[in-house]
């Protein structure tokens, strides 16, 4: 009995990722039919084989994802909802990029301490929002809004008054060429390059995973995520947790770029990629702030960017439109939970409704 | 300013008079010492009430939401799919029929919400920020799928919409602009403020501000009203009375999303002459931190836009004048600094935050003025992100007088009464 229902438990945890899937595809359909184009098409074309090319992208963006996808995971971990991690990462990339191109060091040298820089003013951007919570009482949703905007409009004033500018287009010096890191280059050189700081998703995938798992402070943060009162009873001060996870979580933000930038770009302007914070919040909701789940989510989302772009090739439908998948998928996902959880819930108490009943009642 | 004007919300009924004609006179105090005429003229309050508008719709649409208790940051979300709801149904069917459609759309995105939120009772933030991908994925998607084939479109753009007709009044507006071009202090500002509320101001703008009005009428001075609110307070106590929770929060979050969707349309129709994709640029968020500087209030929602409004219009018409607006600024938080301490002194020992706090907003009111004096011109995009600080600095020097709703953002499920 206990192993059935122990069977049926871990089925209705994967029935969520799996409704979510079918009902994203499923409204893609609807949407694509409704605006007169072939549903049959799209999906031809969207799994088709990918080219390397799109291969090598795929994984790229996968990265960055899911460093953004940590990033927003750590604070939902104790239960704090870092919505800013969008404005973290631009600002760390643009102080990054600054750093970099102003070639105060050489080589690899540069691009080390270039990360911190990012990493540090990640975490103070975020920091903000922490301290703005434990000290007045601001609710770090709203003040992570309102930083995110600072953050864009900061930046942009700063490109333009300090970048290089050319054309239409003004961008910040380029890191110079004994920084730009060689990565692998698994086609011809024509399909591009696996960025070699993709090893950072890897590594804090990894990290990630140890420190919730396997260290007291990992355990401290969700034990405050789940229960604020049990963990005070623990000898967990709440507040400091919450500006370390605030800390954290920014200072991953603030690497969600630097791949790009020291494997392609070589610059913070126009080839700087916005959304990837949104983009994270998503991949960590659908992957349960999970580091295995995050990262099903982060291939699925990249691979469904990176193949939108043979649409314009193929069919008449505009790549926009994963754009709806994801975030019908994101919705859905978090629906299905709640579904899933209710069902569960409702099994337990009959479990242990009819365990509880006289053996002679007839269970 | 700003903070004077949160006063203004909190003590409405009393003191608004008085403190608009402080207002004015400090406005018109400023233009002169700052000899920026643009800071009052008719121009520059036309323009401001202009983007004051969709502010005021997503921060009305986010007061109609957190009172029944629902948090609803997609309001950026449905917001974006009243732009191209506005656009789409104009093109089909002229302005009237594209504000119906804004608002279809919106509630589209609110219907969307509702569902997540109270049928299943997903968290609000969360159930937000997908509302807000889905939006402007769908209004992208959208865009580029219908508007190329249609006359003026492409896939990014609709322009050449009708827009809602615009009424002048003869005579007064005439009058009031001529005096307003005099300079006159106090005269010339009042004047400059009837000669745009008089000129060529949008048909849709006067709805705008009646849908704020019929809010709070709704829900301050009504039965239905009250219910609702009360659904935002204390849902489990509203059950016990036999209110219908669910009912009284989707009606709630369905007209937040249609509110912002009408926002939506307001960008698309009269700020601009059609769609643009990423039209918004956050007036969503704006909203919001307009509803939560105006304490969760429609008097106070209203400042909150007016003076985000004003910022924006003032940063595009005149760069200058974003440098006066600093000296407005520090006058009107030393004043309001002052107020506070006086107050606090008054009362004694127990109100030693708000004696604090009057402290810290005093600190940035002078420190505003010193960058007032000490430099010439403010670049442009410090202004903004005026609403953003703003709000922070409310948020954090006047939190403890801030009260949202009891419930707010909290889960509710039927029968949890017990």
């Amino acid at each position: 009995m206990n192993a059935s229902v122990r069977l049926r438990a871990v089925g209705m945890a994967l029935l969520a990722p799996l409704i979510a899937v079918v009902v994203a595809v499923l409204a893609t359909t609807l949407v694509i039919a409704a605006a007169g184009s072939s549903p049959g098409d799209f999906w031809t074309a969207m799994f088709s084989n990918p080219l390397p090319r799109i291969r090598v992208n795929i994984v790229n963006q996968t990265a960055m994802i899911y460093i953004a996808a940590v990033s927003a995971a750590i604070g939902f971990r104790m239960g704090l909802f870092n919505i800013g991690v969008e404005g973290q990462y631009t600002i760390a990339s643009f102080a990054a990029a600054s750093f970099a191109g102003a070639a105060y060091l050489g080589g690899f040298l540069n691009v080390v301490v270039a990360l911190v820089v990012a990493v540090v003013v990640g975490a103070a951007w975020a920091g903000i929002a922490g301290i703005l919570k434990t000290t007045r009482g601001v609710s770090e949703v709203i003040s992570t809004i309102m930083l995110n905007a600072i953050a864009v409009t900061l930046v942009g004033y700063l490109l333009n008054r300090y970048g290089v500018h050319g054309g239409n287009t003004v961008r910040t010096k380029k890191i110079p060429d004994s920084s730009r890191l060689d990565g692998y280059t698994p086609y011809l050189p024509r399909d591009g390059q696996v960025w070699m700081l993709v090893i950072l998703a890897v590594l804090l995938g990894v990290g990630f995973w140890v420190l919730l798992t396997k260290t007291r402070f990992g355990f401290d943060l969700r034990a405050s995520g789940q229960s604020e009162t049990a963990a005070v009873a623990s000898g967990i001060d709440p507040k400091r947790m919450i500006v370390i996870a605030m800390l954290l979580s920014g200072g991953t933000a603030g690497l969600i770029w630097m791949p790009a930038l020291f494997g392609g770009a070589g610059s913070y302007g126009t080839s700087f990629q916005v959304g990837l914070g949104f983009t994270g919040l998503g991949v960590a909701l659908l992957g349960r702030n999970q580091p295995l789940g995050m990262l099903f989510g982060a291939v699925l989302f990249a691979f469904l960017t990176a193949q939108s772009n043979t649409l314009t090739f193929s069919t008449d439908i505009s790549p926009s439109i994963v754009q709806i998948t994801q975030g019908v998928a994101v919705l859905a996902v978090v629906v299905a939970y709640e579904v899933v959880r209710r069902w569960r819930s409702r099994l337990e108490q009959r479990v242990v409704a009819s365990e509880l009943e006289p053996a002679g009642a007839g269970a | 300013m700003t903070t004077l004007v949160q006063t203004t919300a909190r003590k409405a009924s009393q003191h608004w008079f008085l403190l608009v004609l402080a207002v004015i006179a400090i406005v018109s105090l400023v233009r002169i010492v700052s000899g920026t005429d643009d800071i009052s003229s008719a121009g520059t309050i036309r323009a401001a009430i202009i983007a004051t508008c969709p502010i005021l719709m997503a921060g009305l649409g986010g007061l109609w939401a957190e009172r029944a208790g629902v948090v609803n940051i997609g309001l950026e979300g449905q917001m974006i799919l009243g732009t191209w709801g506005a656009a789409f149904f104009t093109y089909h069917g002229g302005p009237w029929v594209g504000v119906f459609g804004a608002m279809l759309f919106g509630l589209i995105g609110g219907l969307l919400h509702a569902v997540a939120t109270v049928t299943f009772g997903v968290d609000h933030i969360v159930s937000g920020v997908a509302i807000n991908l889905i939006g402007a994925g769908a209004a992208t998607f959208l865009a580029e799928a219908v508007f190329p084939d249609l006359q003026g479109g492409g896939p990014r753009q609709l322009v050449g919409l009708e827009s809602p007709s615009k009424i002048t009044v003869p005579g007064v507006s005439d009058v009031s602009l001529d005096i307003a071009q005099k300079g006159w202090f106090f005269v010339s500002d009042v004047a400059a403020f009837i000669g745009a509320l008089t000129t060529s101001l949008s048909t849709l703008s006067i709805v705008v501000f009646a849908l704020v009005g019929l809010s709070a009428w709704i829900l301050w001075r009504t039965s239905f009203g009250l219910r609702l609110r009360s659904c935002g307070e204390n849902p489990q106590a509203a059950e016990t009375l036999g209110v219908n929770v669910y009912f009284y929060k989707y009606v709630a979050v369905l007209v937040s999303g249609g509110l912002a969707g009408i926002g939506g349309g307001f960008l698309a129709l009269v700020a601009s002459s059609g769609f643009n994709t990423g039209q918004t640029g956050g007036r969503g968020f704006i909203g919001l931190a307009a509803m939560i500087f105006g304490n969760w209030s429609p008097g106070g929602l209203i400042a909150g836009a007016l003076t985000f409004g004003y910022t924006d219009s003032l940063r595009l018409r005149n760069a200058d004048a974003v440098h006066a607006l600093l000296l407005l600024l520090g006058i009107a938080l030393l004043a309001y600094a002052a107020l506070r301490i006086v107050r606090a002194l008054r009362a004694g020992r127990e109100t030693q935050g708000s004696w604090r706090s009057g402290l810290g907003i005093g600190v940035v009111g002078a420190l505003l003025l010193v960058w007032y004096l000490s430099t010439e011109t403010v670049p442009r995009d410090f202004t903004s992100m005026t609403p953003y600080i703003t709000t922070l600095l409310v948020l954090a020097l006047g939190a403890q007088r801030l009260r949202m709703p009891a419930a707010d953002g909290l889960p509710y499920r039927r029968g949890s009464a017990g």
